[in-house]
């Protein structure tokens, strides 16, 4: 996997890596994927992926939980005003 | 009686409940072991009013005849599972300082029947390894060590610090998860039973999600009794849990009953056994195969003809799902934040989880990303879910010929901490038998079987059919007594 890749996967899922890591994984996730890769070998044409279980229950939609403020809070790096507080996200 | 820590659940339940010892006593016993035994680093962090709170509750209870079924009896629970007010990290940095306000279904099950946390325990960061050695904290060691050198062994993983607090007798049993191999393999390397039920038996409400489709909790425990009676305390329907099934939980322990294996077909699958397994492994499995047949057990050869897939598939599917549920460690709601003044959130985000989680973790997520993103998802993800199909299949099958499968738990016996492969391949190919069992949803129990030549604990895996733990007890039982296994032999 080249570096470019790794970059951009990395970006996606929000994740800063530093140089020396970047050019780690680019060796090791492609050996890892050159591994997974003998997986199109085989031969799928007649299955469907869905799967084969039982559909999963439904419930009423209705609310079962909540009002429960400061128990939300109660682990947050940073709440203000009963709210979560993030870094300003409007110029 | 020497030391009430020598005492195994069932052991421990019939002394209580004929009072002759009580419960804080039991559970002073046990924090005196485990302060005698840090350096094993099997606990992160110790519960001991807790502890002594719940055990003078389970006296009192005892007293007016009220005793659930783990009424006393000291456990250790895995970092994975929330517990109210108790630092619950999932051995990862990102959790910091992380204290639930709320209690997960599986320690509510266990402490409703009279359980007495004793702390929580080790493991690798977000269960993401098989040896114990990306935790957060620290690796764990085995309380077992080789005849020829001294070196510190890993106690396998991810349920590390749970399997060599068990095997060290320094709780009567504990809490596990198994998304691919994480109760089992550390139960193999440790000299312990560890069962995997089938998904769905367990509730996953409040265990820190790794792989939602295939994480599962369960017992690490000394016998296959006490692995029965913990399960039946764990398990059971919750709503909470949209993939919890409807159903009574058996009393699995009366599985134990039956003492013989007289009809039933134990399954071999000729692919488990590769030219490469390890003579020693693979002599184990067959004297397995023959206690069971001088059991009254008809032995099968089956196949399973896509095993070689298995892992490739969990390697794309895991760290798929992995990615996703990863996506809530961001910094905003709880745990790490990492962030210099002037940062944008987006800045912020990069830097908490770029520094909050390991490598391994790291290297999950990136992979999980990669499988899931534009371009890629047809040829990675979706083919595997495919061949994870054929997996499930070809299990099926076996089982219209066969009641029960068996295998080794692992291909090797435990290595030490400084032998760990370097190729992060090499040792995924560590859950190459209990992976399978995981993509198929179906149940599996790990062993101790014998000792390897350098004198370490081996186990043989017995894999059921859907919801039939209750064989997987009985036949469990089976091998337990005709390997006469002793935990004695760990060197702690």
């Amino acid at each position: 996997m080249d570096e470019k890749t790794v970059r951009k996967i990395a970006k996606l899922a929000r994740l800063q890596l530093k140089d020396e890591e970047i050019s780690h994984f680019s060796v090791e996730l492609g050996s890892i994927i050159k591994w997974v890769e003998q997986l199109s070998e085989v031969d799928t044409s007649s299955i469907s992926e869905i799967s084969d279980s039982k559909a999963l229950p439904f419930r009423i939609d209705e609310v079962t939980d909540g009002g429960c403020r400061e128990a939300v809070l109660a682990n947050a790096p940073a709440s203000e005003f009963d709210c979560f507080v993030v870094p300003k996200v409007i110029e | 009686m020497t030391d009430l820590t020598d005492l195994t659940i069932s052991e421990a339940r019939d002394s209580l409940k004929t009072r002759k010892i009580s419960a804080v006593e039991l559970a002073k016993a046990y924090q005196g072991r485990m302060a005698a035994h840090k350096d094993l680093n099997a606990y992160i962090i110790e519960t001991p009013e807790i502890a002594l709170a719940q055990a003078k509750v389970s006296d009192e209870k005892i007293a007016k005849g009220e005793a659930g079924i783990m009424e006393g009896v000291p456990i250790a629970v895995k970092d994975l599972f929330c517990t109210r007010g108790v630092l619950s990290t999932a051995c990862s940095r990102i959790l910091a300082g992380f204290k639930p306000t709320y209690e997960s279904t599986v320690t509510t099950n266990i402490f409703g029947a009279g359980a007495v946390m004793l702390g929580k325990t080790n493991m690798d960061e977000f269960a993401m390894g098989s040896a114990n050695l990306n935790s957060f904290y620290g690796p764990v060691k085995n309380p077992w060590k080789r005849k020829k050198d001294d070196k510190a062994l890993a106690p396998g993983g991810s349920s590390g610090g749970s399997a060599a607090a068990v095997a060290a007798r320094i709780c009567a049993g504990a809490l596990g998860s198994d998304t691919g191999g994480s109760i089992r393999q550390p139960a193999s390397f440790t000299g312990t039973v560890g069962i995997k039920p089938t998904y769905g038996c367990c509730s996953r409400w409040g265990m820190i999600a790794f792989a939602s489709s295939l994480d599962q909790a369960g017992p690490i425990a000394r016998t296959v009794q006490d692995a029965a009676i913990m399960l039946e305390a764990m398990a059971g329907f919750d709503a909470k849990d949209s993939t919890s099934a409807e159903m009574q939980t058996p009393k699995f322990e009366n599985a134990l009953s039956v003492k013989d294996a007289k009809g039933l077909k134990v399954g071999i699958p000729k692919e488990y056994n590769s030219e490469k397994l390890d003579p020693e492994i693979k002599k184990l499995w067959e004297s397995g195969a023959e206690w069971l047949k001088k059991s009254g057990a008809e032995i099968i050869d089956i196949s399973l003809p896509h095993s070689k897939y298995a892992l490739p598939v969990y390697y794309i599917i895991a760290p798929a799902e992995a990615s996703s549920n990863l996506a809530r460690y961001d910094g905003v709601r709880y745990g790490l934040r990492i962030a210099e003044a002037g940062d944008s959130l987006d800045e912020m985000y990069m830097k908490t989880r770029g520094e909050g989680f390991g490598p391994e973790v790291k290297r999950r997520i990136m992979m999980g990303t990669y499988v899931l993103s534009a371009g890629y998802y047809d040829a990675y993800y979706r083919q595997a879910q495919k061949v994870q199909k054929l997996i499930i299949r070809d299990f099926d099958a076996a089982y219209k010929k066969v009641d029960v499968i068996l295998t080794p738990t692992a291909p090797s016996a435990a290595f030490a901490l400084d032998e760990k492969p370097t190729d992060p391949v090499e040792m995924y190919l560590n859950d190459i038998f209990t992976v399978p069992v995981n993509l198929a949803g179906i149940p599996a129990i790990s062993i101790p079987a014998g000792l390897s030549k350098d004198g370490l604990p081996l186990g043989l895996q017995l894999i059921g059919k859907m919801w039939d733990e209750e064989t997987l007890f009985r036949v469990g039982g089976i091998l337990e007594t005709a390997a006469d296994f002793r935990q004695g032999h760990a060197r702690n």
